[in-house]
């Protein structure tokens, strides 16, 4: 593995988050003070943590989610297109887990259920004006639509994995996960 | 009762005959990996977690269904086994719907510890998203079709253990469905008797006690080898 350190710069971690409850990142800020450690050592670049609006190129990129509508699909094409590192953060990034249970109906009817059946007051469904992005017929897990350099299982990743996987890719070193690689 | 000498990974070890190579194998720290065989009922070849390769031979034999012979040259865990096992994990993880975090078997699941072991930390196979049903019907126990791997364990044990046989299969490859008695709602079953032994040898979260929650399931397989304890050997001992 070569180490992500550049001609003397910090490399540069950005984080994103795609369709999932935004447990991963909570399991992120789990890292606790070890945050200073890794704030350390790298820069900070794109991140929901800091409320980013664009993504600039970085060398590790964190993706929290599934891929499930027209707004995620542009971001992780754009992701890949900008990050040496591509990790598949948490279960919903590595198999669609909870957000992809919805590929079991069509979508017309997982909308129906959500804005017209479940709904008090009716105001109308999301469709293509561009406010509300289209979903996808499918969610699906990032490996199926981008190169994915790791997949960093768990609902949500441990903070202790979380920490590992990035200080190793940081040192150059083969990350030790046993007993952290597990579905759920 | 002859005694066999064979070599398992280039360990030395003796098997009697009718022995198989999965339970010599065991008996000597090496743990094939399985997910259909259950000690204490017969063997079925179902998951073809267990094959090996056997020098001389070049398909690859499911070692819960190969009997030990003098001689025999046998290998369990080469690349091409590692890899073959991580393919089967992966489509039982494809077929049906697997959600590990929703799941009451979470934690204590032997398909999923099966894929940490082998290394499986994503599936490359495009998952099938199937619909399948949910059968709360009876009093004490629900099954979820969704978790369902068709190792048949609950077949075996309800047939040759309780002996009421309540369970069975219908269907082939992908249309595979555990049904009781005639396709009935489980709870409607004339054979079950309740006494819940296919949900302690079940691997998965699709036999369990209702009531459960999500990773709230647990499994007690020894009651399994207690029973059979007893009826062989007349010893009532845990
Ligand atoms: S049965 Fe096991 S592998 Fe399947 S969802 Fe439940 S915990 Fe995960
Ligand atoms: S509860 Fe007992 S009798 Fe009923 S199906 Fe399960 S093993 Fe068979
Ligand atoms: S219900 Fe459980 S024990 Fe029965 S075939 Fe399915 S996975 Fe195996």
């Amino acid at each position: 593995m070569d180490p992500l350190t550049t001609g003397g710069s910090r490399p540069r971690l950005a984080t994103v988050w795609l369709g999932g409850c935004s447990g991963c990142h909570m399991s992120f800020l789990d890292m606790d003070e070890r945050l200073l450690d890794l704030a350390a050592r790298v820069e900070i670049g794109a991140t929901p943590l800091t409320d980013y609006k664009s993504f600039a190129p970085v060398d590790v990129t964190l993706v929290e989610g599934a891929v499930a509508n027209e707004e995620h699909l542009e971001q992780i094409r754009h992701v890949r297109r900008n990050t040496r590192v591509l990790i598949a953060f948490g279960d919903c990034a590595v198999t669609g887990n909870v957000t992809a249970l919805r590929n079991l109906f069509a979508v017309d009817d997982v909308l129906d259920r959500a804005y017209r059946q479940t709904s008090a007051v009716v105001v109308g469904m999301p469709g293509g004006d561009g406010i509300v992005p289209r979903l996808l017929d499918r969610v699906r897990p990032l490996h199926e639509l981008v190169k994915v350099d790791y997949h960093l299982q768990g609902c949500p990743p441990s903070a202790d994995a979380i920490f590992e996987l990035l200080t190793a890719l940081l040192d150059g070193r083969l990350a030790d996960l046993r007993g952290e690689r597990r579905f759920g | 009762m002859s005694v066999n000498t064979l070599s398992i990974d280039g360990k030395m070890v003796t098997g009697t005959t009718g022995e198989t190579v999965f339970d010599v194998a065991w008996n000597n720290g090496v743990r094939i990996p399985r997910l259909c065989h259950v000690g204490g009922v017969s063997d079925v070849g179902a998951c073809r977690l267990c094959l090996v390769e056997v020098e001389g031979q070049s398909r690859l034999v499911a070692s819960c269904r190969t009997a030990v012979q003098e001689g025999m040259v046998v290998r369990t865990d080469t690349p091409r086994l590692q890899a073959h096992r991580r393919l089967i994990v992966e489509l039982l993880f494809a077929e049906r719907n697997h959600v590990c975090a929703v799941c009451v078997q979470n934690g204590n699941c032997e398909l999923q510890d099966l894929a940490a072991s082998l290394g499986v930390d994503h599936v490359r196979l495009r998952y099938r998203y199937p619909k399948l049903p949910v059968d709360t019907s009876h009093e004490r126990f629900g099954i979820d079709h969704n978790r369902c791997v068709l190792c048949t364990r609950c077949i075996r044990v309800c047939d040759e253990v309780e002996g009421a046989h309540t369970w069975d299969l219908r269907g082939r490859g992908t249309h595979a469905l555990l049904i009781a008695d005639f396709g009935d709602p489980w709870g409607q079953s004339e054979s079950c008797t309740s006494c819940g032994k296919c949900v302690q040898v079940c691997p998965t979260g699709a036999l369990f006690t209702k009531g459960k929650s999500v990773a709230e399931m647990q499994k007690d397989r020894r009651f399994l080898k207690y029973i059979v304890t007893a009826r062989e050997k007349h010893e009532w001992i845990r």
